[in-house]
């Protein structure tokens, strides 16, 4: 079959061009080498919305993060995801820096923000909205419109919502290799897109691979680009920790980037990160000792007395760093009907609406689209009974009597819950999927009592032996077998 | 069911382990007729059903029971009583009022006004995240207890190479069942300078299979992006903080962790009911009663036990407490003098209970506590405020092991001043 | 002369033990500090016994595996046969504590049974 585009990336860029183009009478399909959407950046980054002030003026990263910022709203409503503008602050311990804070507020007004939208606050000003903050506070940037978000749910609703439209995604399905073809039929050019699973045939590429873009770019295209893995650590903390803080609190921002935060996150929790640390690994997401106490260091320079004994767990994501420190979103010179979307490290989150919306624009003109009549941009999220009240509860519990057991107890989440995850478009499949769509084992045992009764579910429901269940696909199967099967083997 | 009735009960026990039981076993033969004990696994008698080995009763029926078997003598005492239970019953909230929200599949989401509600959910593991063991986040690492569910109640092995984090008895028991399973448990890895579990369990568990035990070392990597491929482990010095150039690199494909248990008092905490730092669990008094009149605790919710056979023992007091109270409202009409707060320090780590209404005791009451390192030769000492009654000399005393103390309310109703009870260890 | 040291487990103190053998004769046991160390010392050494404590296999249950125990000791050296020839047992629902699941498990005149309850399905 020739798609009209094929999109390679599932993560947060790509859900969210597979969205906008399914507005168009488009043959469109995503390719994705992990078992899911969001597994790769999307999955571990600092899930903040950001005002739009950090950004150099005139980049595309500007323009991409303050559109961004500006749809999100709407987006979340839309697509029933999480998010709220808490408000960011940027915070001055050296009187030497102080001047560093008007910077980034003229930044701010060039890029496009209201100046209602920003302030300048002095030390007590700062005190009075965080008492938290180190008593070595001089001032701060206050940005009112920054916030957070759930960056699992805002990938999984656009892909999700994009599927609904009409848009193939095919899973575990890695891109080898690129090259030119030609239809026999018309002559018309194409690109044939080798994966282990086979060939695919597009008249368009959209290369939204995040840490491995430039390896496809460079496949199609004399002009190379580079991008580098910027590993960032973070450290998450118990939700009794959650209100430590109710701004995202930053320091000033450096050459390798925005600096270690600390930050509420949308489901409660307290989130801490991330360092910045150029690496060669393309799938080097492991926290290193150093990492991690280098963010437990930084982010106490600007929050004292962390409760850092409230620590649930710690990751690190991988940011796709490009030399040219911009955002790449075009098409190629040299590669005609090869868009890139490259170098989405941060503020990648933050555009990603404006990014789809950017991309399909640009696709619409050049190939003046039709829009479909039907397409549909709303979509309802999983059904959390806690936000019912009890008569609604009941009612449905005995309509559906598995939302009235518990499966994850820290957070709450039922069995109905899980089971919308696995049968909705793109459902769940792992016990990562199903923990990245209802939260089941984010809390604080970390799904040491969810986790046997998830893997049930999920073998009841797709029929999936035991054996085969993994924790995120691939290789990452949770039990090797059953008792009294191996006895007197060698291992 | 409708939404807006509310059943009422004299006694709402939240847990149906050992703890839980016990107690409603120990209310009812104290005269408490509507009693309730909900219970979110499918079945009675909690953490026990996954406790396959043996060891446990020994105090109690002076026989050497497995776990499933010591939790049917209660359960059998259960049905015998017609105690009312539910099952798959998870409680989501207790308010300070006593009234008890539930949910499971059949009732819906239900509430109850209880009398008294004795608090009896046990305690969770403390997971790798709460380490922050640096590493990859590959399948293959679990608690001890979770693989110890999948092992002995689902029928699962957690994997085939395994590395153990934690020599408390879950870890050393776990070692013993993977490496009869057909696993080989390549290390026991151990971050105190001492274990903390018992010397039988090194020996049956660890010696018996030549299952090397490290002590003073911690895991500092996990290698294996999809799946663990191998855990580095190092020495670690007197600040527990690993030492560089003495890493030792295992290959594994399972990594399981018993690293601590922690009382589940989340809905505690919801309540009002305020919390010991120390043990994690609820205050209470002689009657094992919270700050909440009319709320109890016992069990592992309370403090972390090493014997179900206290478990038991410390729940029937519970019971006992909590049908008193439904009986004759409460107590404090009894008190002719101020409680007596009991301090533990210079060694001992905690008490249980924490104060003393010495009105309100039994003539004996058994004070609970753990000691903080590990003494030999060494001495329990009892003081009534400066004055000390109590020095006993004790062979040994392990952090993993609980100790106790027996105080007579004789004793404490001489003397109406009495303010402090302290326990201390003293070398001489 | 063997030289063999072991720990006691007969109470929490642990005392290292060290027993003098000549072949099966103990020469000496040093090391304990009462009886009972002196008594589990002789036997650990001369014949070492386990309670083995696993699962069986069930069928048409509400659980799949059923925990199961030695109802006596058995030989320390045999507990890999015992667990052998326990993993080939498969029993059928309803299971009570004390059914016996394994008559004279590997000729040592011990049965293995079950420990807990499991209704049929």
């Amino acid at each position: 079959m020739l798609y009209d585009v094929v999109i390679i990336g599932a993560g947060v860029s790509g859900s969210a061009i597979a969205r906008e183009l399914s507005r168009y009478k488009l043959q469109i399909c995503v390719l994705e080498k992990e078992e899911d959407v969001c597994c790769g950046t999307t999955k571990a980054n600092s899930a903040i919305v950001h005002a739009g002030f950090d950004a150099e003026t005139g980049s595309m990263m500007a323009k991409l993060n303050v559109r961004g910022s500006q749809m999100m709203d709407q987006i979340a409503s839309d697509l029933d995801v999480p998010f709220r503008r808490n408000g960011a602050l940027v915070v001055c311990t050296d009187p030497d820096e102080v001047d560093g804070l008007q910077k980034l507020y003229d930044r701010g007004i060039a890029n496009g923000l209201p100046a209602d939208s920003m302030e300048i606050l002095n030390r007590e000003e700062v005190l009075a909205l965080e008492p938290n903050l180190s008593e070595n506070v001089v001032g701060a940037f206050y940005a009112k419109t920054s916030g957070i978000v759930c960056p699992f749910l805002l990938n999984i609703a656009m892909a999700e919502n994009a599927n609904v439209n009409g848009v193939d995604f095919f899973f575990n399905t890695e891109v080898e290799h690129i090259e030119e073809d030609t239809l026999p039929s018309s002559g018309e050019k194409i690109w044939r897109i080798r994966t282990c699973n086979g060939d695919y045939k597009a008249r368009y590429i959209i290369n939204a691979a995040g840490v491995y873009a430039d390896v496809f770019h460079n496949m199609v295209s004399a002009k190379k680009i580079h991008i580098t893995p910027r590993r960032g650590a973070y450290c998450l903390l118990d939700r009794a920790a959650g209100n430590y803080v109710s701004h995202t609190v930053f320091s000033l921002p450096g050459k390798m980037g925005k600096g270690v935060l600390v930050t509420p996150t949308i489901h409660g929790n307290l989130l801490i990160g991330p360092n910045a640390q150029d690496i060669e690994n393309r799938e080097g997401t492991n926290t290193t000792a150093e990492g991690l106490q280098e963010i437990i260091e930084k982010a106490g320079r600007n929050v004292r007395n962390l409760p850092m004994y409230q620590v649930i767990t710690s990751f690190a994501g991988l940011r796709a760093h490009e030399d040219g420190h911009d955002f790449i979103i075009g098409e190629v010179e040299d590669a005609p009907r090869f868009i890139d979307c490259a170098g989405i490290e941060s503020p990648g989150l933050s555009s990603s609406p404006a990014i789809g919306e950017y991309v399909a624009k640009m696709m619409a003109e050049k190939l003046h689209l039709t829009p479909k009549e039907n397409w549909n941009g709303k979509r309802k999220g999983i059904l959390r009974p806690s936000e019912l009240s009890m008569e609604e509860r009941n009612a449905l519990i005995r309509e559906k009597p598995a939302y009235g057991r518990i499966i994850c107890r820290c957070e709450s989440i039922t069995e109905g819950e899980i089971l919308d995850a696995i049968h909705r478009p793109l459902g769940a499949r792992s016990l990562d999927g199903v923990k990245r769509r209802t939260r089941a084992g984010m809390g604080r045992c970390q799904a040491g009592f969810c986790s046997p009764r998830t893997m049930e579910i999920l073998h009841r429901e797709l029929g999936i032996p035991y054996e085969k269940i993994t924790k995120s696909g691939g290789d990452s199967k949770l039990v090797t077998g059953r008792t009294k099967e191996h006895f007197g083997e060698e291992a | 069911m409708e939404a807006n009735t509310m059943q009422a009960y004299d006694i709402v026990i939240v847990g149906g382990g050992p703890a839980g039981l016990a107690a409603a076993i120990s209310a009812r033969k104290s005269g408490t007729e509507r009693i309730l004990i909900l219970e979110r696994d499918g079945e009675l008698g909690g953490i026990l059903n996954q406790c396959i080995h043996n060891g446990f009763g020994l105090h109690t029926f002076k026989e050497e029971l497995t776990g499933p078997e010591y939790a049917d003598r209660f359960i059998e005492q259960v049905y015998a009583l017609h105690i009312e239970y539910k099952l798959d019953t998870m409680v989501m909230d207790i308010s300070e009022d006593k009234v008890v929200t539930a949910m499971n599949r059949t009732d819906g989401m239900f509430q109850i006004q209880a009398g008294a509600v004795i608090l009896a959910m046990g305690c969770r593991e403390r997971p790798r995240g709460a380490l922050n063991i640096p590493g990859y986040r590959p399948a293959g690492i679990y608690s001890a207890g979770t693989a110890q569910r999948l092992v002995n109640i689902e029928g699962y092995m957690p994997g085939r190479e395994v590395v153990i984090l934690g020599s408390g008895d879950i870890g050393l028991i776990m070692a013993r069942r993977m490496t009869l399973e057909g696993a080989q448990v390549k290390v026991v890895a151990e971050l105190m300078p001492y274990s903390g579990g018992l010397k039988r369990n090194i020996v049956q568990c660890l010696d018996d299979f030549g299952i090397p035990l490290k002590l003073s070392h911690t895991v500092v990597d996990i290698e294996g992006k999809e799946r663990v491929k191998a855990v580095t482990i190092a020495q670690v010095g007197k600040d527990r903080k690993p030492i560089p150039g003495t890493e030792e690199r295992y290959t594994c494909d399972t990594l399981l962790l018993s690293t601590g248990l922690i009382p589940e008092n989340e809905l505690s905490g919801k309540c009002g009911i305020r919390l010991n730092p120390v043990t994690k669990g609820p205050f209470v008094n002689e009657s094992m009663e919270t700050n909440i009149p009319g709320v109890f605790a016992c069990g592992n919710v309370l403090h972390v036990h090493d014997l179900v056979d206290y478990v038991s023992e410390e729940a029937g007091r519970a019971g006992e407490a909590a049908a008193k109270y439904v009986q004759n409202g409460c107590c404090e009409a009894e008190d002719t003098r101020e409680p007596i707060s009991l301090v533990a320090t210079d060694g001992a780590r905690y008490t249980v209970p924490s104060v003393i209404h010495p009105d309100r005791m039994e003539d004996l009451l058994t004070v609970r506590f753990r000691v903080g390192a590990v003494y030999k030769q060494a001495y329990v000492s009892v003081y009534f405020d400066e004055e000390r009654v109590m020095h006993q000399k004790k062979k040994i005393m392990a952090p993993g092991e609980m100790e106790q103390i027996i105080l007579q309310k004789k004793k404490l109703l001489e003397k109406p001043d009495l303010r402090t009870i302290t326990i201390r260890i003293e070398e001489d | 002369m063997q030289k063999r040291e072991l720990t006691c487990i007969g109470c929490p103190m642990g005392c290292q033990i060290t027993v003098e053998l000549e072949g099966e004769e103990i020469r000496s046991v040093t090391g304990n500090n009462c009886q009972i160390g002196d008594r589990y010392a002789r036997k650990e050494v001369i014949h070492p016994e386990r309670i083995v404590t696993t699962t069986v296999v069930v069928t048409g249950g509400d659980k799949e595996r059923c925990s199961v125990k030695t109802k006596g000791n058995i030989p320390k050296d045999r507990i890999f046969d015992c667990m052998a020839a326990i993993n080939r047992v498969s029993i059928a629902a309803p299971v009570k504590i004390g059914d016996i699941v394994l008559k004279n498990v590997c000729g040592t005149g011990i049965d293995v049974v079950a420990t807990r309850n499991i209704h049929k399905i």
